[in-house]
């Protein structure tokens, strides 16, 4: 029988070769055609530990330390790893309930029981250093460092922004980011983002089946070092921010202080105010309810989103417009009938400086009709629309109807309106208005509206005498000192220096000549010129002052707004400013009974003046 | 007598030594940290599994230099001993994974069941080989069937599936030998079957079957007696109680866990954390190695314990990520280029024993091979069986080395007559 059925032995051989060749293709499957079980494996074997790089300073223009860092610790556990735990002892240490602990244990082991997740976010170095050396005892939980923003003076809270966790949309956007890092949210911490965050290294480790650190993978081959965030050298004095926030306490406004020359915004203040450091660590998310809950919406920066009628500070930019295009001349004098529009009681004005520095209403009125109905066409509406183009284009150029390019974010900002031919065909239909109906402008009401940073640069447009450079918040950043080059360019209104002359004497004379409206603004020895504005409101109207100083070769541009305050620009905006201007010209302010009456009153209670002053419709 | 030149295999013994001291480079690796670098740190398992090697290695060159005719007049006695010992460790066992299989001599602990193999095979080849035997017979066929059988119920108490499905592999020999091919192919059929049961509704599957028969009758045959007729309706009347029987046997003869690993290995679960961890741990790690691996000593997923059992059973986990597809596939390939250098060697025997016992040694080694590399690449279902030679572990590297320098030695003296 032997060989009888020798031939089955190439049977079971072929089954044999088939089994291997099986084999060799399962092999090929996994390891060469799919890519799922590779990606599972690196995923699984390897952990990427970031380094999260420190964030940059931010330091006022003096060199002072506005914001900085400070180490907080978060403490991790990896539930699986959690042994022999003294839990009483560990809840006492913690300073939490037994039912705080397992409710924080069910989320960890929720999320998963093998890695780590955080136990309890941003313990202090104070509460750290409690339980330090106790934690050997406390087996599966281990420390992570993070870093805080710290404010060593509470103020610009609204410029300077916060900082939070990133959500769903950055981490969309930008795939930089990862679930738990930190985000600017809001201010300069937004606009410069990229600049002060850094870059974030990272360390491979390899981990075991427990997730536990075996030890660097490849030796560190792969690691990157964390590049820390660059500081930011602001334009902020920090000492005049801080006076003016002292100021502005107990009001709602604004103040906005620009250095002509430069554009560099020296103060921008939005009141009410918060300090800073409640949006940081772990009270941050009840201060984010309270603070954005708050009526008076103290985390809107009002300087940038605050959008007013211009009222009558709006007249230097229309004489302006006016002298360049001819249609008055310096010497030109309107009577002031207050049949046309209301006024005050005053003296008609024979010139422009006067009408500027007794702020009468009929003379704009005029000098707008003659901007708006140049007797370009026979047909008024055609020359109203002419006109009004004409008009639009002038106001562009001194910076209104437009968001100001400043380097804070764009979604806090309001452009204003300067309405155009388009606007009011829109609204009244197409050659169906003319200067007749649009003549509210003339006194800046009706519709034009500004934003409060727009009128402290055409303060500094008068200062420049007819320019503007954008008003921006950095100076430069990093160890390269980077510079934006766009904010050394000029930005010509087009107007002649000659005019802008006449508007800076006008608004000298608001301040040092009786008759002026803002007498209350004047400090021995600085030459502050100034005008005053009454923004009409539904509520009480809003303070409004814009001044420049010193007269000749000015340092400082300024608009300072207070909300529904009782009287004028005169009464409130006016001699805050005039105390600002002090302030950073002289270094101190020596008129300390003045200085204590704005810093205390609520504007919104009646003024203890000697004078009561009247509310006067239509007056500056 | 055998003064003569002994002519042992090189071939083979160049393919037992590559794939022994690969698979020590393995299990260095698989438990390697940087606490126990040495090579022969006898505190760890690859320094364990060097000492197994060595005296593996003694107890072939013992082997080589015994007069062959041992083996086949001592078949039976070792067969008895070996079922002594097994019914022994029965009651001696002490518990490893479930499985109640090893004798604790208190240096060494000692696995009856490997030895039952290489026992078993000296029997079956002995009965075998005696002259007059025919396959044919009824009698040789239920005699054959209960030498292999006792070894693998006796295995199978003590719950080691893995072992005892190894008996299996006898079915190649006695084909060799004339048992019909229709058992390989009710066999596979089997097989197939059952796992169809659980996959397809039963019914289609039986419809599927009805049709393959008529087709079979109708177009396929051109004359049809009513022995054909008969023939198909019992085949079809088998293959229903079979397709009906098979949910009792998976819900009650399987014990749950077996239940789990065949369910995660049809996909009808997806078990990661229980029953599917280990396959899907396995082919993570296999996969991760690419076409030439992360190289030796730096796997990372067998490296960190994602893998376990990863120096024993799933010790082909460490070769995929570590080798790369290169160094699986090329020792898959020396392990069926040692099989069928076992078959030809069993071909060119004079004597029958020989032959059969050739054909068992590879049966044996080729079921350890098809089970435990398929385990590990997902095609079959979790049984913990060892890949020979390969895998930690003393019984079962001596045991394999018997079973096959056994062969080795009979084939060295092929040619003397008997």
């Amino acid at each position: 029988m032997s060989n009888q059925y020798a031939d089955r032995s190439h049977v079971v051989k072929i089954i044999f070769i088939v089994i291997g060749v099986l084999f060799i293709g399962r092999l090929a499957i996994l390891q060469l055609f799919n890519s799922e079980y590779r990606e599972k494996g690196e995923q699984q074997s390897l952990r990427n530990v970031t380094q999260y790089p420190a964030r940059g300073f931010i330091y006022d223009r003096h060199g002072e330390l506005l914001v900085h860092n400070e180490a907080v610790y978060d403490l991790m556990v990896i539930p699986r790893m959690v042994k022999d735990l003294d839990t009483n002892y560990f809840c006492q240490c913690l300073g939490i309930t037994r039912a705080d602990f397992d409710d924080r244990m069910q989320k960890a082991r929720k999320y998963s029981p093998y890695s780590a997740s955080i136990f309890m976010k941003q313990v202090s170095k104070e509460e750290y250093a409690k339980f330090e050396n106790k934690m050997f005892r406390f087996k599966g939980f281990y420390i992570s460092q993070r870093t805080l923003r710290i404010y060593d003076r509470p103020i610009a809270a609204q410029v300077l922004g916060y900082v939070g966790e990133v959500d769903q949309a950055d981490l969309d956007r930008d795939p930089y980011y990862k679930r738990g890092d930190y985000i600017g949210k809001s201010g300069l911490e937004k606009s410069y983002e990229e600049v002060l965050r850094g870059i974030k290294g990272k360390k491979v480790m390899h981990v075991d089946v427990h997730n536990r650190e075996i030890g660097p993978y490849r030796n560190g081959a792969l690691d990157t070092m964390p590049v820390e965030g660059c500081n930011l050298y602001t334009t902020l004095d920090a000492d005049l921010q801080t006076y003016a926030e002292e100021l502005m306490a107990n009001k709602r406004g604004c103040v906005v202080a620009i250095e002509p020359s430069t554009g560099e915004i020296l103060a921008m203040v939005s009141a009410p105010t918060y300090d800073p450091n409640l949006l940081v660590g772990r009270i941050r998310g009840k201060n984010y309810i309270m603070l954005n809950s708050d009526i008076s919406k103290p985390m809107l920066n009002r300087a940038l989103i605050g959008q007013y009628p211009p009222g009558s500070i709006f007249k230097v930019a229309q004489s302006m417009v006016a002298l360049d295009l001819g249609v008055i001349n310096p010497g030109s004098g309107f009577v002031c009938d207050k049949s046309l529009v209301g006024c005050h009681n005053h003296p008609s004005a024979r010139s422009v400086q006067e009408a500027i520095k007794m702020s009468c209403n009929p003379y704009f009125y005029q000098v707008y009709r003659r901007v708006v109905q140049q007797g370009k066409y026979r047909n008024i509406y055609k020359d109203a629309q002419y006109g009004l183009t004409v008009w639009h284009d002038y106001m562009l150029r001194f910076g209104f109807g437009q968001k100001i390019d400043i380097d804070l974010p764009k979604s806090g900002m309001s452009s204003g309106n300067i309405p155009d031919t388009a606007f009011y065909n829109r609204w009244y239909g197409k050659e169906r208005w003319a200067f007749s109906t649009i003549y509210s402008n003339s006194i800046g009401q009706g519709e034009v509206t500004v934003v409060p940073i727009q009128m402290a640069n055409l303060a500094a447009i008068v200062a420049n005498r007819g320019y503007y450079v954008t008003p921006h918040m950095v100076r430069f950043y990093g160890p390269d000192s980077i510079q934006n080059e766009e904010y050394h360019k000029r930005h010509e209104t087009g107007v002649k220096r000659e005019y802008f002359d006449i508007a800076a004497a006008g608004m000298y004379d608001v301040v040092h000549v009786a008759g002026g409206t803002a007498r209350r603004a004047r400090v021995d020895g600085l030459d502050i010129c100034g005008k005053t504005g009454t923004a009409e409101n539904y509520g009480n109207d809003h303070s409004v002052f814009i001044c420049f100083a010193p007269k000749d070769n000015p340092k400082i541009a300024m608009a300072v707004y207070v909300e529904n305050a009782q009287g004028g620009g005169g009464t409130w905006a006016a001699p805050i400013a005039g105390l600002l201007v002090e302030k950073y010209l002289n270094g101190e302010v020596k008129r300390k009974d003045v200085e204590k009456q704005y810093k205390e009153i609520n504007p919104c209670q009646k003024l203890p003046l000697t004078r009561r002053v009247k509310k006067a419709k239509k007056r500056g | 007598m055998y003064q003569e030149k002994l002519k042992v295999d090189w071939i083979t013994i160049w393919l037992y030594l590559a794939i022994m001291l690969f698979g020590w480079l393995n299990i260095y690796s698989a438990g390697y940290n940087a606490e126990h670098t040495s090579l022969f740190d006898f505190s760890v398992q690859h320094g364990k599994q060097f000492v197994w090697i060595v005296a593996a290695l003694v107890l072939a060159v013992v082997i080589t230099f015994t007069e062959p005719r041992v083996f086949s007049n001592t078949a039976y006695p070792i067969y008895i001993i070996v079922m002594g010992l097994l019914i022994i460790t029965l009651f001696l066992a002490v518990t490893v994974n479930g499985g109640k299989s090893w004798i604790d001599l208190g240096f060494f602990r000692f696995q009856p069941s490997e030895f039952a193999k290489f026992a078993t095979a000296l029997a079956v080849a002995k009965y075998m080989s005696t002259i007059g035997i025919d396959m044919r017979d009824m009698r040789t066929k239920l005699v054959a069937a209960a030498l292999i059988a006792i070894p693998a119920a006796l295995i199978l108490l003590q719950h080691d599936t893995g072992s005892a499905l190894v008996f299996v592999g006898f079915i190649f020999p006695l084909y060799r030998e004339g048992l019909s091919g229709n058992f390989l192919i009710i066999g596979v059929a089997a097989i197939a079957l059952f796992v169809l049961a659980l996959l397809v509704n039963k019914y289609i599957l039986l419809g599927i079957l009805l049709a393959m028969g008529l087709f079979y009758l109708f177009a396929w045959l051109n004359k049809r007696t009513s022995r054909d007729y008969w023939h198909v309706a019992a085949v079809f009347a088998c293959c229903a109680m079979f397709i009906f029987s098979v949910d009792f046997i998976f819900n009650n003869v399987l014990e749950p866990h077996q239940r789990g690993r065949i369910d995660v290995l049809l996909g009808k679960t997806e078990d990661l954390q229980g029953s599917g961890y280990n396959v899907n741990q396995s082919k993570i790690a296999i996969g991760s190695g690419g076409i030439i691996g992360k190289g030796f000593l730096r796997g990372t997923l067998t490296k960190a314990d994602f893998v376990p059992e990863q120096e024993t059973d799933f010790i082909f986990c460490t070769v995929g990520e570590e080798w790369g597809f290169l160094g699986s596939s090329i020792l898959v390939a020396l392990y069926i280029f040692l099989l069928i250098r076992l078959v030809d060697m069993a071909e060119r025997q004079r004597s029958p024993f020989s032959r059969i016992y050739g054909y068992s040694v590879a049966s044996i080694l080729f079921i350890h091979l098809f089970v435990n590399v398929g385990m590990v690449l997902g095609l079959v279902p979790v049984i913990g069986i060892p890949l020979p030679f390969f895998s930690y572990g003393g019984s079962s590297l001596l045991a394999f080395t018997i079973l096959l320098f056994i062969f080795i030695r009979q084939d060295a003296s092929k040619n003397q007559l008997l």
